[in-house]
């Protein structure tokens, strides 16, 4: 029997929203009855379990509780009811340099911060020298912390938290401080605990980061797990649910009006091309084609590429942006990402079917598989239409050539003899 | 493979193993309370002395020599009893205030956060060794010999004002997150404690001869008195310190009739066998005891909704 490196069991956790907190014993007297409140379900029976190794991806909008279930599973909150039970050593960064004394010095800061999560002495000492290392601070290590740049904070943090050898390693958007390079460095590092077999939750409104890091993604809605699976999935049905967010914007979260998970089949949401209803307008799309002139087949590195999105309103609407993502092969991040607002092009719907068309002119790529993501959407207005579509189709590409990488590009060369440099 | 069970029951024996798991973090928050503290200060450590100091000649200034409470070496008498007294009345002062005080920590960190609680404690445990090392030596000048036999007393006291003021701290320090008036109730409180107990009087002298002599109907009140386990920290280490259960009186009385001088015998501590001591203390490390797992259950019941009302 396989023992789970992490189990959900049916967490709710429901907060007590004060109108206005009466926390005095005299205010309290006086308003006996004034604690007008409202609760507030973060997390509804959300049970799932993690196994050693794997690599899962929280995604969900701002108040879907995302923050609420880690924190849940790191023991800084107790659920309402239900349990989780966490195998081994866990190390959370919930926010950057959360535990830090500003007074005292990153030195001793790592050892409090090591203590908290429990690490021995000798193991600190052990690692020390790595965490400094790590962390990149250098001397500042003897300074005081409350004179670190946020960036600092979060470099010393994550330091510590990777250095003491967890099983499990908890990461909330913290790797949206810091540098394009720490950042690459934190990812590098989330890698390499990923091929020791370690068990990684990642939580990041960067919906990219987690399609590069995650090989699983849970999404939650409304303090409701409604995703659970591959993360090229997850993350279209959180695009399309954050735009649905934006239109409700304001609505007190009671409960979901949407269809509960239903445990039997693990991938909600696989329906075909995301479509959504906004009110009276709608953009749906219905599919999306590629095409390169006078090649049946893939396409060959360098030709021209059409990439077709055939639509379908309920109304004619004007100034849209239409988006074009091009992925890694097989997925991943993304390599080019245009609209219609960078290309310079106005965009006015039409009522009923109808097609629009991106023309690249020389795809650069060598040989693969590389996945589109479309998007449709009206400018104005939050409560207005939306359409996106998630790997919605694939280019194949093949390469006659013999160079190697990613892109193919123009270029020549050659060796000058007559001495002049 | 250690299991951790994050749930809304509280498990004490699970509590326990905890928090004795966390000994390190305890050792280290203590250290880095102290530090923070006297970080930018001069003394640093050394003020820790000045205000009990302070308090002292304020005492002996008043009692001593303006109210002529005619008790010889009455600096030995009142230190005996006002250091352990202040270690506990600062522990439970700054252990009330701890988890509100320190909320970026215990929102954003799992561990058990009594220790935070029980850290003040210790901190404050720190300050009063230092504090006593001073009084040693002021025994020494003032050529005042504890009683030597019953140097174990102290350690069983010492346990006592620990364990109960441990059990308060971590007590108030959860209620305190949701209601915030106990910080400013308790330092009333501690106020009023402070004079319930016999630091700076005599519990036999003036109060229980007092009692005995004047309403002897209300001398039950006494049990009551002695409830307080503070009552019996501070009696003995005033047995142990100062030693001298009976002091002849550096005032002159005057003998009715005669008016013939003389100086009264006084009896400044409780006529009790040692034993006594080791009775009452025994009793009340138990029942502190009791009072601390009951802290220590009750803290982890409200600590659940901590990060919401922080």
């Amino acid at each position: 029997m396989t023992q789970h490196a992490i189990e959900v069991r049916d967490v709710t956790k429901r907060f007590r929203l004060h109108k206005e907190r009466h926390k005095s014993i005299k205010e309290r007297l006086l308003h006996p009855r004034s604690g007008a409140y409202t609760d507030v379900t973060a997390l509804h029976e959300v049970a799932f379990t993690v196994e050693p190794g794997q690599t899962v991806g929280i995604i969900g909008h701002n108040g879907s509780g995302k923050s609420t279930l880690l924190k849940t599973i790191c023991g800084v909150l107790q659920p309402t009811t239900g349990e989780v039970l966490v195998r081994g050593k866990l190390a959370g960064l919930l926010e950057l340099g959360a535990g830090f004394e500003p007074e005292l010095s990153g030195r001793d800061n790592i050892y409090l911060n090591g203590s908290m999560l429990g690490i021995p002495k000798v193991e600190l000492d052990r690692v020390f020298d790595d965490i400094v290392a790590f962390s990149e601070l250098g001397a500042f290590i003897d300074h005081q912390v409350k004179f670190y740049s946020s960036g600092m904070y979060v470099r010393l943090g994550f330091a510590v938290a990777v250095n003491v050898d967890p099983d499990v390693l908890v990461v909330d958007e913290v790797l949206a401080v810091g540098d394009e390079r720490f950042q690459r460095k934190c990812l590098d590092r989330i890698g390499q605990f990923q091929d020791e077999g370690r068990t990684i939750l990642f939580v990041s409104q960067a919906a990219e980061q987690v399609r590069a890091v995650c090989d699983r993604v849970l999404v939650l809605h409304h303090g409701e797990l409604v995703f659970d699976g591959e993360p090229g999935a997850g993350i279209r049905l959180f695009r399309e649910r954050l735009n649905e967010v934006d239109a409700a914007v304001g609505a007190v979260v009671e409960s979901s009006e949407l269809t509960s998970p239903d445990p039997s089949a693990p991938a909600v949401v696989e329906a075909a091309p995301a479509t959504r209803a906004a009110g009276a307008r709608s953009i749906t799309i219905d599919q999306v084609t590629w095409a390169c002139p006078g090649v049946v087949g893939a396409v060959p590195t360098g030709g021209e590429v059409h990439v077709c999105i055939d639509l379908t309103t309920s109304h004619a609407i004007d100034d849209v942006v239409v988006t074009l993502e091009l992925l890694q092969r097989g997925g991943g991040e993304v390599m080019v990402r245009t609209d219609t607002d960078v290309l310079g092009i106005s965009v006015d719907l039409v009522e009923g079917p109808q097609r629009f068309t991106f023309y690249l002119e020389s795809l650069p790529f060598l040989d693969g598989d590389y996945p589109v993501n479309v998007g449709v959407q009206s400018r104005h207005g939050r409560e207005d239409a939306f359409a996106w579509a998630e790997e919605a189709t694939t280019i194949q590409v093949t390469y006659a050539g013999r160079g190697r990488g990613m892109v193919e590009l123009a270029m020549r060369a050659d060796l000058d003899v007559s001495g002049a440099r | 493979m250690t299991v951790r069970v994050v749930s809304a029951e509280v498990r004490l024996g699970a509590r326990l193993r905890e928090l004795a798991r966390s000994r390190e973090l305890l050792a280290n928050l203590v250290r880095t309370e102290i530090k923070v503290k006297y970080k930018n200060s001069a003394l640093g450590i050394a003020w820790t002395m000045v205000a009990p100091a302070i308090t002292l000649a304020i005492y002996y200034f008043v009692f001593g020599v303006l109210l002529k409470a005619g008790v010889p070496d009455y600096v030995i008498y009142l230190a005996s009893g006002l250091l352990v007294w202040n270690f506990f009345a600062a522990s439970v002062l700054t252990g009330t205030g701890v988890i509100v005080g320190r909320a970026g920590i215990v929102k954003k960190v799992a561990f058990p956060r009594e220790i935070l609680s029980i850290a003040t404690v210790g901190s404050q445990a720190v300050y009063v060794a230092l504090q006593w090392i001073v009084l040693a030596a002021l025994m020494v000048v003032f050529h005042h010999a504890p009683d030597w036999g019953a140097l174990p007393l102290l350690v069983l006291a010492a346990a006592v004002a620990t364990v109960f003021a441990a059990a308060l701290a971590i007590l108030l320090s959860a209620v305190n997150v949701y209601l915030r008036d106990t910080q400013h109730l308790i330092e009333v409180l501690i106020m009023a404690w402070f004079w319930a107990t016999p630091v700076v009087y005599s519990y036999w002298n003036q109060l229980y001869l007092n009692l005995a002599r004047s309403y002897p109907g209300w001398l039950w009140l006494r049990y009551l008195y002695l409830a307080n386990p503070m009552t019996a920290v501070v009696l003995s280490f005033q047995r142990v310190l100062y030693a001298k259960t009976t002091v002849v009186s550096t005032t002159t009385a005057y003998r009715p009739g005669t008016g013939a001088p003389y100086h009264p015998i006084l009896q400044q501590l409780p006529p009790w066998p040692i034993s006594t001591y080791y009775a009452l203390l025994a009793v009340m490390l138990i029942a502190c005891g009791a009072l601390l797992l009951g802290a220590i259950k009750i803290f982890g019941r409200l600590e659940g909704n901590f990060a919401e009302e922080l």
